[in-house]
């Protein structure tokens, strides 16, 4: 089996910026990597497709932030566990699909978040966030980097 | 004669699973339980063109990228493309035109591979008519796991080729009107060249897998979803295949010339789309042969039918091996188009070896420019098929008018002919069967259809069938996904 050395923690925001909201998750990727810090590696991307298990494989824990629809405000954050997705499009793999492809093609174990920020509106081709969406974003951010900061992401889900 | 639309039992599928975006396929029955009508649908509405209108053209390619999270990069060079011709610059430099296609042979690399290993994979390696919780990708990861891998690694590599060519995934600016933004550094190739030998010889395992496929089981794919049909790709000025510009070429069923190596400005002389009352997605038509015989297929089928030969010598060995198996006439089996995909993904590769040791690629020369012009057009063979970008910019650079033909679109009658004919095939009495779901969903396939493209939206939704009577009771449904 191809396994990697993992280390350090990925980050992966993905979504359309071109769907208002859907876009939170590339902006969030944007501001970490500015902040340049440490042993975090950032990604974004339009939607998770499989090349992202070798990604998350190369790491000890992986956050993927993506916009939500239902959930609660601001934002949610929560542990993920990897799942065999029996019929998926390459689409669209979802997060929990991922780390089960992580797992069985690579032997990962690692660890893998769910950063779900509440988004309001998601209409086709407006490349702007609501204020609210924004608002939530940074809150979300604030949340984020500093665990990120201290390497680790051990802190109560909420 | 003609048949009544209301009397007829209409079965859906929505969407197809494993392709790109979602559709859906509408059966339409007679009393005798016999299709009458087959029709892929799409469901949302296109409004790209109009998000276009009014930004500065030099925006353009990277605003592209929106339209789909599959093939950014294919909008994002024919965007690029037909912004070079406004600004006068589309005699690119050669450090300028080499990126460009170093860019573009990596995202055919990533796409075919994601197509092969995990979308088509299971249903060659496994059987059409195998149980389908083992026919999918976790199924191939089970049984075939250095297959899986070798999938999601070779997608990897070109995707890496991406992040050195054009940049971000999400904001890739590489190509830019009259050239690109930056060369290639020797870490950057170097880098790349180090898996490069393994991604060869992956791309020729892989090449031997649909072939042997598609050999072994020639006599029940021939007839599958199949039907004669025309086909137009770009080739090179000497014919050669050519996936980043060329000239367009048609050919009918028998290989005679319908389309003589035109110049892709004048297109709308000699292509035009037909809006049918059912359907989001246009259907275009060689004008001269009108929408009844005009349609005609593109992508890799087309492509390696209408060309004269590849100028690789690996896959030129294949291509000749190809056109063997029908007498070097054009190849019309719909499941075809897998063994020519990975023809392609070898070419590919190989065009990647030959760039990534051409020092031109380290040049600073990266931007050209001259006579500005209004209006433009870009064309290049994405991986799925021709697509076509043409653009009208006025005085204060705000483009004015955008049509986008996209590859899926111009395989739009293609796919409906293959769903008919596997419908006709392995439809029995007014059930939906698990095995007529199965084989249209592997016909569709075969096409790599991205429909979040041909549509313009991206979303996904369940597997819903719907079996409806002459007076459009509902008399079945089914759920899948």
């Amino acid at each position: 089996m191809t396994t990697f050395d993992s280390h350090g923690i990925l980050v992966i925001g993905f979504g359309n910026p071109a769907r208002e909201d859907d876009g939170i998750g590339p902006a969030v990727a944007e501001e970490i990597e500015k902040l340049a810090i440490d042993g975090i590696e950032v990604d974004a991307d339009y939607q998770l497709t499989v090349e992202d298990a070798a990604a998350v494989a190369e790491h000890d824990a992986v956050v993927f932030v993506d916009a939500s629809i239902e959930g609660d405000e601001p934002y949610t954050f929560t542990p993920l566990a990897p799942k065999r997705e029996e019929t998926f499009s390459s689409h669209s793999v979802s997060p929990e699909g991922v780390m089960g492809l992580a797992r069985d093609l690579f032997d990962s174990d690692a660890n893998g978040y769910m950063l779900g920020i509440r988004g309001y509106s998601f209409e086709m081709f407006t490349e702007k966030m609501t204020g609210q969406a924004h608002e939530n974003m940074i809150k979300a951010i604030d949340f984020l980097v500093p665990m990120l900061r201290a390497g680790s992401l051990e802190k109560v889900c909420q | 004669m003609a048949i009544d639309s209301n009397n007829l039992k209409k079965i859906t599928i929505e969407p197809v699973t494993r392709v790109e975006g979602h559709g859906k396929v509408t059966l339409l029955l007679d009393d005798n339980n016999k299709i009458q009508q087959a029709r892929l649908h799409v469901v949302e509405f296109r409004g790209f063109e109009r998000f276009i209108q009014g930004r500065p053209y030099w925006e353009v390619p990277v605003l592209v990228q929106r339209l789909c999270g599959i093939c950014p990069v294919s909008h994002h060079l024919a965007a690029a493309k037909a912004m070079d011709r406004i600004v006068g610059g589309e005699k690119l430099t050669p450090t300028g035109e080499k990126m460009r296609r170093l860019m573009h042979y990596g995202q055919f690399f990533q796409s075919h591979a994601l197509h092969f290993f995990h979308l088509c994979s299971p249903d060659l390696l496994f059987g059409f008519g195998s149980d389908p919780l083992k026919r999918n990708v976790i199924g191939v990861a089970k049984e075939f796991p250095e297959l899986a891998v070798q999938g999601v690694m070779m997608r990897k590599y070109g995707q890496e080729i991406i992040k050195a060519t054009a940049g971000k995934k999400v904001h890739g600016t590489g190509a830019i009107p009259g050239g690109i933004n930056k060369n290639l550094s020797i870490a950057e190739r170097d880098s790349l060249l180090k898996d490069l030998e393994q991604m060869i010889e992956w791309s020729h395992k892989s090449l031997e897998i649909a072939k042997n496929y598609t050999v072994e089981n020639l006599s029940d794919i021939a007839s599958f979803g199949s039907f004669d049909s025309n086909h137009v790709s770009l080739v090179r000025d000497d014919g050669a295949m050519d996936l980043y510009h060329g000239n367009l070429r048609g050919i009918d069923k028998d290989g005679n010339r319908i389309l003589d190596d035109i110049d892709y400005q004048n297109y709308t002389d000699y292509i035009a789309e037909e809006v049918r009352d059912w359907s989001y997605m246009k259907f275009p038509f060689l004008k001269d042969l009108g929408p009844e015989k005009g349609w005609y297929r593109v992508g890799p089928l087309a492509r390696i039918n209408a060309c004269d030969f590849i100028d690789t010598p690996d896959a030129e060995a294949a291509r000749k091996e190809f056109m063997a198996v029908t007498d070097n006439k054009p190849n019309n089996i719909s499941m075809a188009y897998h063994w020519t995909r990975m023809i392609e993904l070898l070419h590919s590769i190989e065009k990647i070896k030959e760039l990534l040791n051409d020092s031109d690629l380290q040049g600073d020369d990266l931007v050209t420019k001259g006579e500005r012009r209004n209006e433009a057009v870009g064309l290049i063979e994405a991986p799925r098929g021709t697509l076509f970008h043409h653009y009208k910019v006025n005085d204060d650079d705000q483009v004015v008018m955008a049509n986008l033909i996209v590859s899926t679109t111009n395989n739009n009658e293609a796919m409906n002919s293959a769903v008919r004919g596997i419908a006709d095939e392995y439809l029995s009495g007014n059930e939906i069967t698990e095995g007529l779901l199965n084989h249209i969903e592997v016909g569709i396939r075969a096409y790599d259809p991205c429909l979040s493209c041909a549509t313009h939206a991206m979303g996904q939704m369940p597997l819903i069938v719907e079996l409806y009577d002459s007076e459009d009771n509902l008399l079945d449904r089914k759920v899948k996904g």
